[in-house]
């Protein structure tokens, strides 16, 4: 079966923790994005499956077997890298029929697999050309190529569309997105691009600091952030998180202080749990339903600046205690600079997290 | 405003943009540069007399007595023409530069890639030790070598010479290999392990297909560095490994005056070898000597 599972595993460079006690399992058909800002240790981890960095601590699984003391070769692991990593001096051909000796795969069956992977990802005009004759998107393809022209262990990718631009990285995202979906193998894509992540994932693990902070699917870290970070991380443009103090939890309705001023917040049951302390309230931009007139539910916000995005127009807004508030509203609700916006949110929009930054939900 | 824009001169990046300025500042530079050579030639095609003519001709009857009398001529007026053994000294040039520019570039590319990709604990005081060892003038090494060479019997012999001229090239080989192995992305040899190819497959399918260029500059260099030596050659070599810089040497003086002709045919012959490699290699050889400009 193709599987990886991480067990607490961990890298240290000199007393730098890239990656800490990461546990994971991708099974087998399943992709898995590890989604961070750069420096969160998901590259770390991916070349610590691939094999190209050794462990500190912890296991590799792949398929079943402990990987930690075999080789890179040796994993029968493919790998799609940032920058391609196609070999300058070989043809598109030779580049994608490389792994195959290793496999002690030769001859008809040989041109059998280059011919049909070239066929799957449209490089059959350009099998006898040399990575540097070929355009940036054909390239992407020839590195996805040789990796699927294998029959590996898993497969890993690492940031593979950055450097395309954004319409072939739509393109390339639904056909790496269907290569795989008919190869029944475990996947793990490494990506800063949420957009990617949630589009390709089945599962996303939001990492920060060597750690895994959330391991959910798309639906799932985007609208159940188990942080405050994973909730800020996630989602264009990014959530509000407004600072605030708790007074009281009542009839399902929390009341913070805000500006003075205190308003009452249709949240989750379990925020009763919380006595009087800081809390961050959450909001996406797009949770907003903007009413007539003044509420006790209501924000209420000034629009300093407004961009129109096309089907829908963004809204910096001035809150109350000063803090910037985004709104995203449908294109038909026109709407100025300096106006006054009344903004509710029902309950299930509108997170909640303790001090500490721990969403609190029931 | 700029020089060249003042005399009507354009800046060009490409062959065939220049402007016909800029063509003929380079064709009168190479002309200059390229002159000492071509007089070289023409006197080797020239008689005894057309040689010493002053002033100097231009336009002669060309004769291929000269090149005649490299390999056979009568040492005195009258006597039988003779072998000058100077196909012999051909080969030794040939032999010991071909032999030991060779082995400085494997031993010298293996260990580049050894201080390249698994550098060791003071890694760069190595290189620099390796790099002192051409800080010296020949001249300061030549009398303990000589020492050296004779009390374990390598003067005089092809090993002794081509061992010194290996020993010569190398720290130039591995400095100019180690930059370009450097060079390379580590992504490729990563992918290419993931492919399943073990340590000795990457460095030979993968990495030394790149340094191409590399290996090139690093040949032609040293080629002429070790094809143009003499001091060595002419302390260490024996008379049958004589070289042809120490054979045209030892050819100048002669009862009749020195032969410009004959000198003259034996260096055209002596730089044609030279002229063919760097012929050979050109495509790599202009990338390999701008090494900072290969794209990724």
């Amino acid at each position: 079966m193709s599987t990886i599972a991480l067990r607490r595993l961990t890298k240290r460079f000199g007393n730098f923790v890239a990656v800490r006690e990461v546990d994971l399992d991708v099974a087998a058909g399943e992709v898995v994005c590890l989604l961070g800002p750069s420096g969160c240790g998901k590259t770390t981890t991916l070349r610590m499956i691939a094999g190209l960095e050794r462990a500190t601590a912890g296991d590799v699984v792949i398929a079943g077997r402990r990987m930690n003391a075999l080789k890179p070769e040796r994993r029968n692991v493919a790998m799609v890298f940032q920058f391609y990593a196609l070999y300058p001096a070989l043809t598109v051909a030779e580049n994608i029929a490389f792994p195959l000796p290793a496999e002690r795969i030769d001859g008809a069956e040989r041109r059998r697999r280059l011919q049909r992977v070239a066929k799957i990802l449209h490089l059959e005009a350009v099998l006898d050309r040399l990575p540097a004759e070929i355009s940036e998107g054909e390239r992407q393809r020839v590195a996805v190529a040789r990796a699927i022209v294998r029959d590996p262990n898993c497969f890993l990718f690492d940031e593979p569309l950055s450097r395309l631009d954004i319409e072939l990285r739509q393109t390339m995202r639904s056909q790496i997105k269907e290569v795989l979906s008919g190869l029944s193998k475990a996947t793990v894509i490494v990506t800063h691009d949420q957009l990617e992540a949630l589009t390709m994932a089945d599962r996303i693990a939001v990492m920060r600091d060597g750690m895994i902070e959330q391991l959910g699917s798309p639906h799932e870290v985007f609208t159940r952030p188990a942080n405050v970070f994973v909730a800020g991380f996630i989602g264009t443009p990014q959530m509000n998180l407004i600072e605030a103090d708790l007074v009281r939890v009542e009839n399902g309705c929390a009341v913070v202080v805000l500006g003075g001023r205190e308003i009452e917040l249709a949240v989750d049951g379990a925020v009763a749990r919380l006595e009087s302390e800081k809390v961050t309230i959450g909001i996406r931009p797009r949770a907003f339903a903007p009413i007539d007139r003044p509420a006790p539910d209501t924000l209420t916000a000034v629009a300093e600046l407004i961009e129109p995005m096309g089907a829908e127009t963004l809204v910096h807004a001035r809150g109350e205690t000063g803090q910037d508030i985004r709104v995203v509203l449908p294109r038909e609700r026109r709407i100025s600079v300096g106006e006054t916006l009344h903004l509710r949110c029902d309950a299930r929009q509108t997170h909640v997290f303790s001090a500490s930054g721990q969403a609190v939900r029931s | 405003m700029a020089l060249w824009e003042q005399l009507g001169l354009r800046r060009s990046h490409g062959v065939g943009q220049a402007g016909w300025c800029w063509t003929l500042v380079a064709a009168i530079v190479s002309v200059i540069y390229f002159f000492p050579v071509l007089w070289i030639i023409l006197t080797a095609f020239k008689s005894y007399g057309d040689a010493l003519a002053v002033p100097p001709k231009f336009i002669f009857t060309p004769t291929l007595d000269n090149f005649v009398a490299v390999f056979s001529r009568a040492y005195s007026s009258g006597s039988k023409a003779q072998d000058t053994g100077f196909s012999l000294y051909f080969f030794n040039s040939i032999f010991i530069s071909g032999t030991s520019v060779m082995l400085a570039l494997i031993i010298g590319t293996l260990a580049a890639f050894g201080f390249s990709r698994y550098p060791l604990k003071g890694n760069d005081i190595y290189l620099f030790v390796i790099l002192t060892t051409r800080m010296l003038p020949a001249i300061v090494v030549i009398i303990p070598i000589f020492l050296m060479f004779r009390v374990v019997g390598l003067s005089g012999t092809y090993a002794g010479i081509i061992f010194l001229y290996t020993a010569f090239n190398l720290p130039f080989a591995i400095w100019m290999m180690k930059s370009f192995f450097d060079e390379l992305s580590p992504d490729v040899e990563d992918a290419a392990r993931l492919d399943g190819s073990s340590d000795r497959g990457v460095f030979f399918k993968i990495c030394l297909p790149q340094v191409k260029a590399g290996l090139a500059a690093t040949a032609v260099f040293g080629l002429i560095l070790t094809w143009n030596e003499f001091l060595f050659a002419l302390l260490l070599g024996g008379i049958e490994t004589r070289t042809v810089p120490v054979a045209m040497a030892q050819t100048v003086g002669g009862d009749i005056g020195v032969r410009w002709g004959l000198l003259a045919a034996i260096e055209t012959l002596f730089l044609i070898p030279v002229i063919l490699v760097t012929f050979a290699l050109q495509e790599y050889l202009l990338r390999g000597v701008t090494f900072g400009t290969i794209k990724r």
